[in-house]
């Protein structure tokens, strides 16, 4: 058994699990974090800009400044989860530091090293790592993170990505549990993923940590459809604060990730907290260097 | 032929348990309730209430919890069933709901216990530890998230289930249970069949007024503790 101040597994799992049926959602200042937390938060996510804005402006996207964190952890009681740059364990370290609850290690923000994520077991705070498919997953829990994310596609209004994912995520992880014993090291080659947690899925048909959504969620019918799809929560990201109302959206999804299975109800929801979405982007129209779903591996 | 129930099934009749599902870990409690064998339904509508015998508030966010639970008209219907003798078990988030407090969210008051909010600080000083038990020797692995801290008071001495160094994390007052650790991220079921006991005596409370609560013999080995 750990002593007082060790953070175990069981612990940053246990958290991560803590924020089901919940909607976390992307902010850039106190003010914002406010607002999150008012309309229903389960936490929120520090980042220098959202998505469609890192999207617009281009340039360096890299973790908030010391202040806005400190600002926002000062504002809010609910957890606070802050985005770093993949392998930016520096980064990491300060965000800890400040007694940020959580880390996204995320491809939104300018990947720091394009061969290595961070060692995530070696931090006393969780991490959340987004994936494309079962074994992106497996390799970010492999390395300790104890929550995953579909990555979709941050910041263009656009929910297909993160269905893709998911949907992926899900095929593969019901693939695997038809499958004998011998069979399943070539599952692991072939997904690139850890043995032992190759076997584990196969056992129990799911992640060993919680199972999110996120990219491209605008509506509280997104949410809702991610969360039918197997999502456990949403991230919402430049979905609420590039919403023509962000405090109605906000509320609007957190009701939506509450109330999927009730389709009355849900009509009701989209009804009344109704706010211009933000404006959307196909996919096709994205080149392909500007995906940001392909960085990290 | 009609079958005659058996000694065991009279004594133990079926109970449905509800448990709220706005937010947290409510799926992680049926969970460990169906191990238990016991039935449960997810509540979001106040008039779902009517249908189970005792309710379990989940971890999670307290403030998403309190707000959704007053826009679905949840909090009064939770209230008026608490004071009609229904037992709820609040764990975290829950404990902090049923407790009372200053800060925000507006709480349940259903416990005359005072439950302060990330009483131990941030993530980084969640942790686990062994609670002792009064109703069990062997100690509890608590997991403690960002947990809220139960305030000890007159009343408290007498609602001590479980306690750790020098915290109560476990209260019973009367019907209500309030923990601040979690329960339901472990394989242990001991709380949760605690939690049963409550719910099965109040039933057979209801049938026969005259029993008393069999939860009393429970309290006597708490009175050795000085705290």
């Amino acid at each position: 058994m750990s002593t007082n101040n060790s953070t175990s597994w069981e612990e940053k799992v246990g958290f991560a699990k803590m924020h089901c049926g919940g909607v976390i959602m992307d902010v850039t200042t106190a003010d914002e974090a406010k607002i999150a937390q008012d309309a229903g938060a389960t936490a929120v996510m520090a980042l220098e800009r959202v998505p469609s804005d890192i999207r617009k402006e281009g340039g360096v996207a890299r973790m908030s400044p010391v202040k806005v964190i400190r600002e926002i952890v000062e504002s809010v009681t609910i957890p606070v989860m802050a985005k770093v740059r993949i392998g930016h364990f520096m980064e990491a370290r300060i965000l800890e530091e400040l007694g940020v609850d959580f880390i996204d290690e995320s491809e939104v923000l300018t990947p720091a090293d394009e061969a290595h994520h961070i060692d995530k077991l070696a931090f006393k705070i969780p991490f959340v790592c987004g994936a494309r498919n079962l074994g992106e997953a497996l390799r970010r829990i492999g390395e300790g993170a104890a929550m995953i994310r579909t990555k979709g596609e941050a910041g263009t209004g656009n929910v297909v990505e993160a269905v893709r994912h998911m949907r992926q995520i899900q095929r593969e992880m019901k693939e695997l549990t038809t499958l004998h014993a011998d069979e399943l090291m070539t599952q692991a080659r072939d997904h690139g993923a850890p043995f032992n947690l190759i076997v584990d899925v196969a056992k129990s048909g799911k992640l060993p940590v919680p199972n999110f959504a996120a990219g491209g969620v605008a509506t509280p019918a997104d949410a809702a459809l991610m969360m039918a799809l197997g999502a456990e929560a949403v991230f919402v990201g430049s979905g609420i604060f590039k919403s023509g109302d962000p405090e109605r959206m906000a509320q609007g999804i957190v009701r939506a990730v509450t109330y999927w299975e009730d389709a009355a109800e849900l009509a009701k929801i989209t009804e009344e907290y109704a706010s211009p979405t933000m404006p959307g982007i196909d996919i096709n129209e994205i080149d392909p260097s500007q995906r940001l779903q392909d960085r990290g591996w | 032929m009609v079958r005659k129930p058996s000694k065991s099934e009279v004594e133990c009749p079926p109970i449905k348990v509800g448990i709220l599902a706005l937010q947290g870990s409510f799926a992680l409690h049926k969970k460990s309730l169906a191990k238990l064998g016991i039935s449960t339904l997810f509540i979001r509508r106040p008039e779902e209430l009517d249908q189970v015998a005792g309710l379990i508030i989940p971890g999670g966010e307290s403030t998403v919890m309190s707000d959704l639970a007053r826009e679905y008209d949840l909090d009064q219907k939770i209230v008026q069933k608490a004071k009609a003798g229904m037992p709820i078990f609040g764990t975290c988030a829950g404990a902090i709901l049923l407790g009372k407090g200053e800060e925000a969210p507006p709480r349940l008051e259903l416990s005359s216990l005072t439950v302060q909010r990330n009483a131990y600080g941030r993530q980084r000083e969640s942790f686990d530890a062994p609670v002792q038990l009064t109703f069990s020797p062997e100690p509890f692995h608590g997991i403690f998230i960002r947990a809220p801290r139960i305030v000890p008071n007159e009343q408290s001495k007498s609602a001590i289930e479980g306690w750790y160094q020098e915290d109560l994390v476990l209260t019973q007052q009367d019907k209500i249970l309030l923990s601040t650790f979690h329960p339901e991220l472990t394989e242990d079921l001991r709380v949760h069949e605690h939690f049963i006991e409550m719910v099965r005596a109040s039933l057979a409370q209801e049938k026969d007024p005259s029993m008393q609560n069999s939860n009393s013999r429970i309290k006597q080995s708490s009175k050795k503790l000085t705290l």
